[in-house]
């Protein structure tokens, strides 16, 4: 038994353990388990009854995505499984640390899962910034290869798997489940309409599930020690650890597996160090550039999925961003929403257009040159862009923490606009030359 | 279908790809059910021997993997990393990230342009560096951070980025 399925293998000052290392540390014991003596149903039961929900942000029950696969003699083939190693959500740093750190621990995730799919073939999907972990990945996998955990007949049953590192050139949007999907198939990668949801119709119009880092190498520990060990982890309903992080003005920043539900403000005291010395805390992001800002006065709700939807907020991939209070707030702001519009697909208008108005809107404040059709821009952009109104959920993304600004710090907004001088003959001029007669 | 892959590259002179090019990008093309999936790798492949991908190099890649040069030229200028100009001996990738925002990348930004003379998009005259913005690197625990011919190099300040000014590694 173990309190940090995921971390456990893991020492920064040494390399990742080898087969060899992982095997004597009781790695690949699950997928022995599973292979010998579990049927792929008693598995996705385990999954199911642990309560493990994805750790790339949306926070949906594994199980359930899992349970709408095709299974049994008649589903369609192959079937594919397919792990989201895209980080690139801004302040997000934990899968990084996952793969450089243990990467056999991803590959008998992927293994293990792809049993309980009875998948085919799985990819990595990597970015392509990550070098030294895709390299690292490659090594693992042809070290599996050699070893039979991969290939014709694992370990002398009768499945068969594949596994593949696809590493990517950039773009955000390639981390959205169906634009990955596009993508994986060389495409541009412009998300695609749900449904057909990619469990039924995915890859190549085939079975497909798409899971984060995180929750796959989740795995296999749930495996081995089952979902009532897993849901003991966790300081609340949400089951598991969870990879924490915390980047900012602050003296330790850095990521850490702690239990499901570990407040804020222990994150950021005990772990991340406190403040830097002459900085406070004035807002923070609890999980990534698209996670709606809190407040210091929410550092004692338990980040997990429940508490922090409740606030108006999503834990996202619980790396937390802090903004301290000497930071140009409008500046950070446009810092963000740069981000989504250079990163938006082009596919649909709002986004496309929408989020470059939004960034020049932010740009001319930040300048104090900013009028009030900026801030009313501002405003009408948070429903705008809002969900329901875009393709996919890249803009909505971006107004979570534009209008939590607007709605937390309005007078930072209003600080920055400059009214125009009244000239003579205008309404404004009038008004005032009306008052003083 | 891969053999299709195979059967076209034999049919066509590959002028302007090398053997090792064709032998790597079929190697990854092996791992999809269509050539086109290879697409993104394969380009990243003639880049990593050519430095970037020119019209010549996309058409031959397109023929390579059963796509049309427009087809395959959407998918390259998709993709910030696929470079459809030439971009100098050193690429600096420096991290625009938020957490790296807020710890100082912008006078990292000034830096290089007060050492080499070029900002976001330009390659200095001897050809020597380009200097391009890069979305968040997954180190904020490390920020500013920047890509020196994609190795990351972290806790960056104005006086220690200067080792990395200075040619190839």
């Amino acid at each position: 038994m173990t309190e940090k399925p995921l971390t456990r293998h893991i020492d920064p000052s040494r390399p990742p353990f080898d087969l060899a290392q992982y095997e004597k540390a009781g790695g690949y014991s699950a997928l022995g388990k599973v292979i010998r003596d579990m049927t792929p149903a008693a598995c996705l039961q385990v999954l199911k009854d642990s309560g493990l929900r994805g750790r790339g942000g949306a926070g949906f029950p594994t199980g359930m995505k899992w349970s709408f696969v095709p299974m049994g003699a008649d589903a369609p083939r192959p079937k594919y499984i397919v792990a989201n190693a895209d980080e690139m959500e801004p302040g997000t740093f934990k899968d990084r640390l996952l793969m450089e750190g243990c990467p056999h621990l991803l590959v008998e995730g992927m293994i293990v899962g792809g049993y309980i799919l009875q998948a085919d073939v799985g990819y990595i999907f990597i970015r392509g910034e990550y070098v030294e972990a895709a390299r690292l990945l490659n090594r693992a996998i042809a070290e599996c290869r050699e070893k039979g955990f991969l290939g014709n007949n694992i370990l002398g049953g009768d499945w068969s798997f594949e596994l593949h590192v696809h590493t990517s050139a950039g773009r955000y949007i390639c981390g959205e489940e169906t634009a990955l999907l596009n993508s994986l198939e060389g495409k541009r990668a412009t998300p695609r309409a749900k449904p057909p949801f990619p469990q039924v119709s995915g890859l190549w119009g085939k079975p497909t599930i798409v899971n984060n880092v995180e929750t796959l190498c989740n795995l296999p520990a749930l495996i081995d020690y089952g979902a009532e060990w897993f849901k003991q982890l966790s300081l609340t309903e949400d089951a598991g650890t969870k990879l924490y992080g915390v980047s900012g003005r602050v003296k330790n920043p850095g990521c850490w597996e702690l239990p499901m539900g570990t407040p804020m403000r222990e994150l950021l005291q005990e772990y991340a160090g406190g403040m830097c010395d002459g900085y406070g805390l004035k807002t923070f992001l609890p999980g990534g550039a698209s996670t709606p800002l809190l407040l210091p006065e929410h550092l004692d709700t338990p980040m997990d999925y429940t508490h922090i939807g409740k606030l108006g907020s999503r834990l996202g991939t619980g790396t937390a961003i802090v903004i301290d209070d000497q930071v140009d707030f409008i500046g950070a702001m446009k810092n963000l929403e740069h981000f989504f519009a250079q990163e938006s697909c082009g596919f649909c208008t709002p986004c496309r257009d929408g989020l470059p108005w939004v960034e020049k809107a932010l740009g001319r404040l930040q300048q104090r040159r900013g009028q009030r059709t900026d801030l009313e821009w501002l405003q009408r952009a948070t429903w705008m862009l809002n969900m329901g109104n875009t393709f996919c959920a890249h803009a909505p993304g971006a107004m979570g923490p534009l209008e939590s600004a607007l709605k937390y710090f309005p007078e930072e907004f209003a600080s920055r606009v400059v009214e125009p001088k009244p000239q003579p003959g205008n309404s404004q001029g009038k008004a005032a030359a009306s008052t003083s007669t | 279908m891969v053999e299709a892959a195979a059967n076209l590259s034999s049919q066509h002179l590959i002028s302007n790809l090398s053997d090792q090019e064709i032998a790597e990008i079929r190697a990854e093309a092996a791992h999809y059910e269509y050539p086109q999936a290879a697409s993104i790798e394969a380009l990243k492949i003639v880049q990593k021997h050519r430095g970037w991908v020119s019209d010549e190099s996309l058409r031959e890649v397109a023929r390579l993997l059963d796509m049309s040069a427009e087809q395959l030229d959407g998918v390259a200028t998709f993709y910030s990393l696929i470079f459809r100009r030439p971009v100098g001996k050193n690429t600096l990738m420096l991290c625009d990230g938020i957490t790296c925002w807020m710890l100082g990348c912008e006078k990292l930004r000034e830096t290089i342009q007060h050492r080499l003379g070029i900002d976001y998009g330009q390659t200095t005259a001897d050809n020597e560096f380009t200097l391009i913005p890069v979305t968040c690197q997954g180190a904020c625990d490390r920020a500013p951070v920047m890509l020196k011919n994609m190795r990351l190099h972290s806790h960056l300040t104005p006086e220690n980025i200067e080792p990395l000014l200075k040619g190839s590694e």
